[in-house]
């Protein structure tokens, strides 16, 4: 069945490529819509200073960026679960973030940071880290409550309840909000570049967009959503082998 | 005299998430004494309070009135001290059938190979050898029922509270079970107390037989089963047995107003 599905999509994808391949060579303005044949032509031709010189400072701000927000979000999710007073204070306030437009909100981290890699990581965390503490405090939550109290007459302490119980419990919707993160994370780093940097895909992007060089501003996205793609199979991946137990398709 | 090893004294209890106005106490001024190594079973129409007893004894709930002893001295500190096996099986999705069994010992912290060795020879007296590393979710009704019967035993308490242990079985897998748990209870000198709703599952298993009237004024009935030890299944066909039986079930109908 799995590989019926991706059969289709591939289809789509390819349907949808061969469209716009048509449809860039008729309109015939390259610096506003490039044909895929020209980014993929780009893409290998720039393959080294993309991949050895603008990947690495980007991958490298996601990275931070997602530890960071896995950090703060399961942290924050565990102290909202077991403290009802850190509940009742921080969970209006991390839905009302996300209310904020954060890329209208990004310049005031280059006052902040500078243009160090922590504007750029700040703006990945502002973005990933409320999948992970929304979906880390509902899996908490979800745990059983009548096996919390058959622990309890086994004798558990504290530190069972957690490990045993609250752990498990909470690892499916984690993982669901870990994988929104990851492709969110993608996003975060591109737009924290854009605000100025001296590296990376988005700013790579950014610079040829002032060229007017269409195929290599979209060469370093295609990259990215690259990243985004093998990181989200790497999440999945996690999950499958963690979670043996869930009954999937 | 021998001293019980858990009495309930006057105890009155009611669910306090009910709001108050039509609040009804499920239990009202119980009164009854359990003897070491004693087989208690109780019985009561649905719904009369049989879990929320089990719930008391281990400590879940308190009681609102009323005192629990244990071994004569009043038990506060309860959670812990008894194997409790809960009306459902509640086994855990995301933990194998050996990992589920190991779970009273992982808490209990008892050393990992003689856990292990403890936990693989009752899976073969429990007919579950062959699944260990199944997950929950692949048994059968029954599987799950004798793998928390299992995990209950395997808490190694004196005390074992067993709620409707065995409802999902059928009568055969039923009767090796009853078997095997009159067997162990000889051997290891246990006190159970153990709720059915099959007054001959009762009468076969038990010294004595606690009958729960309906609320809201649940009183406890005492009835000493009067068959000797071992016993064998047709000893239910005795005289006594069935007149027992009998006056039990009328007990146990809802009265009809007359
Ligand atoms: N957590 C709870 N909160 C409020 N009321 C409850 C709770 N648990 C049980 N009750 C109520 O207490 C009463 C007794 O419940 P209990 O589970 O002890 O009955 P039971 O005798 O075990 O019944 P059954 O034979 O059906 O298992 C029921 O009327 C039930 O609605
Ligand atoms: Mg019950």
């Amino acid at each position: 069945m799995k590989n019926l599905n991706s059969y289709y999509s591939s289809l789509l994808v390819f349907g949808f490529l061969l469209i716009w391949e048509a449809g860039a060579r008729a309109y015939n303005k390259s610096f506003i819509l490039p044909a895929p044949s020209e980014i993929a032509l780009t893409l290998w031709e720039l393959r080294s200073v993309l991949v050895l010189h603008h990947l690495p400072p980007t991958f490298l701000v996601i990275f931070i960026g997602l530890v960071l927000s896995i950090l703060i979000g399961t942290g924050l999710a565990i102290w909202m679960n077991g403290n009802k007073v850190a509940e009742k204070t921080f969970y209006p306030i991390i839905i009302a973030s996300q209310t904020i437009p954060i890329i209208a909100l990004a310049p005031i981290f280059v006052l902040w940071f500078g243009y160090t890699i922590w504007s750029k990581v700040a703006v990945t965390v502002l973005i990933t880290f409320f999948p992970i503490t929304v979906s880390a405090f509902d899996g908490l939550r979800s745990s059983d409550k009548n096996l919390k109290e058959l622990l309890l007459t086994m004798g558990a302490s504290k530190k069972d309840l957690f490990f045993k119980l609250y752990v498990p419990s909470a690892l499916p919707s984690f993982f669901s909000g870990l994988k929104v993160a990851v492709t969110l994370s993608v996003i975060g780093a591109a737009i924290g570049e854009w605000l100025g940097a001296q590296a990376g895909l988005g700013y790579f992007s950014r610079r040829m967009m002032t060229q007017f060089d269409g195929a290599a501003v979209f060469a370093p996205i295609v990259l990215l959503s690259a990243v985004g793609i093998l990181l989200f199979l790497l999440v999945t991946w996690l999950e499958k082998t963690l979670l043996k137990w869930r009954k999937t398709g | 005299m021998i001293e019980p090893v858990l009495e309930f004294k006057r105890v009155s209890f009611d669910y306090k998430s009910e709001p108050l106005k039509d609040r009804v106490p499920i239990l009202e001024d119980i009164n009854f004494s359990v003897n070491d190594g004693e087989f208690i079973s109780i019985i009561g129409p649905s719904g009369c309070g049989k879990s929320t007893i089990f719930r008391l004894i281990t400590g879940l709930e308190e009681p609102g009135a009323g005192k629990i002893y244990r071994k004569g001295q009043q038990a506060i500190d309860r959670l812990g001290r008894v194997g409790y096996m809960p009306q459902q099986d509640l086994l855990m999705p995301w933990r194998t059938v050996f990992e589920n069994a190991m779970l009273p010992l992982e808490i209990k912290g008892i050393k990992q190979n003689e856990a292990e060795e403890h936990v693989l020879k009752l899976l073969m007296d429990f007919g579950l050898k062959g699944s260990e590393k199944a997950y929950p979710g692949d048994l059968s009704g029954g599987m799950r029922q004798r793998l928390s019967f299992l995990r209950t035993i395997l808490s190694g308490s004196n005390i074992l509270l067993l709620d409707e242990p065995f409802s999902s079985l059928d009568a055969i897998t039923r009767l090796t079970m009853q078997e095997w748990l009159l067997d162990q209870w000889q051997k290891l000198s246990k006190t159970i107390l153990f709720i059915t709703h099959d007054v001959d599952e009762a009468l076969f298993l038990s010294d004595r037989i606690f009958v729960l009237s309906q609320k809201p004024n649940s009183l406890i009935k005492e009835v000493k089963v009067p068959l000797g030890r071992p016993r064998r299944v047709r000893d239910l066909g005795n005289l006594d047995v069935i007149t027992l039986k009998e006056a039990l079930i009328d007990e146990l109908r809802p009265r009809t107003a007359t």
